[in-house]
């Protein structure tokens, strides 16, 4: 199950859900969207305990967040 | 049926008869008595009366009630109606329709508070930025106030356009008998699809003005200039008084036209052929019907203003339309003096063109 | 079986905002749709977007829309709401828009008590312009016309529009909150959630002033002008509620 749904195409690389992360999941690739700006990417996905702060501090709702939850 | 009513009050109350829900005013001589008329009026037929905090809030509260589809007003003198120009800018470019009162009064600057018709320009050639127009309607009658400010109320609707009454202090602070055209079933008119009044998560709709490609913005002009050519095909008002024989015809329009009626009257009686073109509609200009008699018996036009020869270029304008070449002058007074008809009359028969302002 | 713990609001289109990389102008933007959105506020919105960086907010929310100009949006929400009452109307401003061209028009809204919730963007700059001072530029603050810092002397002080507004009596409810991390953002949610529900409980005025950035002009990265509004603009401007009168059952008649 993917925890981060990420829009690379809406993403500014402005890094704000990277340091918003306290576990480092996140980081800005080499990769480049059609705006030319560095895309975030989830890099240490087990690490992600679907806290979503990355997502409250990202302005461009580029992030969906996912939770697990036991059936 | 008729009733006594002040040029301010049967202004406020034609309006409320075409439906208008929502006023905003502010102070300033000499139309007080429309936001005092309205500030109890109002709430008798549930609607809305703001005073606002200047007349540019009034405006903006205007293009907001009238964006959100509700009959909006807003009515003010001169140095309040420079105030609004932006707004009105704005209200013309998101095509807005709302009725706007100005009771025009001596300027420039603080001016005076007597009558004057020194906004010709600023209402007729548009007094805010950009190229747009209004409807300009200049009644000179307490009757006729009423009923062209309860036909704007439609007019502008019609074209989602602001519409203009260009009064003066006299017309509205004289008082004369006149009936107010039937109250309009508000609810009977024609729903506003365009209205931004909240679309329960439908189509949206958006009142706006700003368009940042070129290319979209001068299709948007070329819209607003079909909505103003269509103005001058099908909205021309004039009444033309003893004008078809007449050598001498005096271009005059408001409560100046009242005078030079007067005053053809008296040329008349002593057998000069003279006549009165009244122009009622500023905005779109009858040029033609001016050019029509500048083609037939017409030899001299006088335009004959309360302002340093600003209609006068109209009347030059349309005379431009004619085959022939008649004479056009000016008799004006400004500073709110208002010339007698007997002025008017004594520099027709002067046979002089022009009777300036400046002694 | 996984569950959504964080997606984008209904009320927000798709259109990709146009404003810098990092500029909390988005945030903010997704916490009205969130706080709207808690409160069932869906049907009757109405939302005024003011001149500046926020000018193409109409792009970006799928209610019904204005754009008002500079200055002037608390009195065109006066005239919505004499339109249409029963509409939930929220008006958006930078603070070159609020507190220097509009600043009559906020006091006279306010003081009315208009039944509107505005949400003031103070970052202290003209963004859209180009970075010039703003009446909330702070003192020493570099802009480009305030090229050698904001001096009291020569370009005059800061205002603190809270605190000047809740001195009337029209307000009911006047907070002051910031984005520059998570706590926050939620803070500041909450605050927007409680001036829409003033507004639906017809108490009047609610305003909600929201510290903000502006990377581009401040010349800072995105992080560093967030930890630049946590560390000087809260000193400069105390985060807090400054008015609250209370809603319908709070026991605060």
């Amino acid at each position: 199950m993917k925890k981060l749904i990420i829009s690379e195409n809406l993403c500014k690389g402005c890094g704000l859900c990277v340091e918003a992360c306290s576990r480092g999941v996140l980081s800005l690739s080499e990769r480049t969207n059609a705006m030319g700006y560095r895309v975030t990417e989830c890099v240490a996905p087990d690490k992600c305990i679907s806290c979503a702060c990355c997502a409250v501090m990202c302005p461009d709702c580029v992030i969906q967040v996912h939770r697990e939850v036991k059936a | 049926m008729k009733r006594l009513f002040k040029g301010n009050e049967a202004v406020a109350e034609a309006a409320i008869a075409a439906g208008c829900r929502c006023f905003f005013g502010y102070p300033i001589t000499p139309q007080n008595e429309i936001p005092e008329y309205m500030s109890w009026r109002m709430s008798e037929v549930g609607g809305h009366f703001v005073q606002a905090e200047s007349e540019v809030s009034a405006i903006n509260m205007v293009y907001g009630a009238a964006g959100a589809g509700a009959r909006a007003m807003t009515s003010s003198s001169s140095p309040g109606i420079s105030l609004k120009q932006e707004g009105i800018s704005y209200i013309a470019g998101a095509e807005v329709p709302c009725v706007i009162v100005n009771m025009m009064r001596a300027g420039p600057g603080l001016g005076g508070i007597q009558p004057a018709q020194s906004d010709y320009f600023q209402a007729t050639k548009g007094g805010g930025h950009g190229d747009y127009r209004m409807l300009v309607y200049a009644p000179s009658s307490v009757q006729e106030a009423a009923d062209l400010t309860y036909k704007a109320f439609f007019r502008a609707d019609y074209y989602r356009n602001p519409v203009m009454i260009l009064g003066d202090g006299m017309l509205g602070q004289m008082v004369e008998p006149a009936e107010i055209p039937p109250a309009a079933d508000v609810s009977a008119l024609p729903q506003k699809k365009w209205a931004a009044c909240g679309n329960n998560g439908g189509v949206q709709r958006v009142i706006n003005s700003i368009f940042m490609a070129p290319d979209t913005l001068e299709e948007h002009n070329a819209a607003l200039t079909r909505k103003y050519e269509e103005m001058a095909r099908s909205d021309v008002m004039s009444e033309s008084y003893m004008t078809d024989d007449a050598e001498v015809v005096l271009v005059a329009y408001g409560i100046v036209a009242r005078i030079c009626k007067a005053a053809v009257d008296i040329l008349r009686a002593e057998g000069v052929k003279a006549g009165l073109f009244r122009p009622i509609t500023l905005f779109p200009f009858p040029y033609r019907e001016i050019a029509t008699l500048a083609d037939g018996a017409a030899e001299r036009f006088i335009s004959v203003e309360l302002s340093c020869g600003q209609m006068i270029e109209d009347v030059k304008l349309a005379l431009y339309e004619s085959g022939k070449r008649p004479q056009c002058g000016i008799y004006a007074r400004t500073g709110g003096n208002v010339m007698r008809p007997e002025d008017v009359a004594e520099h027709v028969r002067s046979g002089r063109i022009n009777k300036s302002w400046i002694k | 079986m996984d569950k959504i713990v964080f997606r984008k609001p209904p009320l927000l289109t798709d259109a990709p905002m146009h404003y810098c990389p990092g500029c909390t102008h988005g945030i903010v933007h997704r916490l009205i749709a969130e706080a709207l959105d808690e409160l069932g506020e869906f049907e009757n919105v109405i939302g005024v977007a003011p001149v500046g960086c926020a000018v193409f907010a109409y792009n970006y929310f799928k209610c019904d829309m204005f754009q008002a100009a500079h200055g002037r949006a608390p009195a065109v929400a006066t005239g919505i709401k004499r339109a249409r009452p029963d509409s939930t109307v929220f008006v958006y401003q930078g603070d070159g828009d609020l507190a220097s061209i509009g600043m009559a028009e906020i006091v006279h809204a306010a003081a009315r008590g208009e039944n509107m919730t505005v949400v003031f963007i103070n970052n202290g700059i003209y963004g859209m312009t180009g970075g010039q001072m703003a009446p909330t530029t702070l003192e020493g603050q570099k802009t480009t016309t305030s090229q050698s810092g904001r001096s009291a002397k020569e370009h005059g002080n800061p205002i603190k529009v809270c605190e000047m507004l809740s001195a009337l009596t029209g307000p009911a409810y006047i907070a002051r909150v910031s984005v520059h991390d998570v706590k926050a953002v939620k803070t500041a949610r909450a605050a927007l959630v409680r001036g829409f529900a003033m507004q639906k409980a017809e108490r009047g005025f609610s305003l909600i002033e929201i510290l903000s950035t502006c990377p581009t002009n401040f010349g800072m990265t995105p992080q560093q002008a967030l930890c630049w509004v946590r560390d000087h603009g809260t000193a400069a401007y105390p985060l807090g509620v400054y008015k609250d009168i209370g809603l319908p059952g709070e026991g605060r008649e």
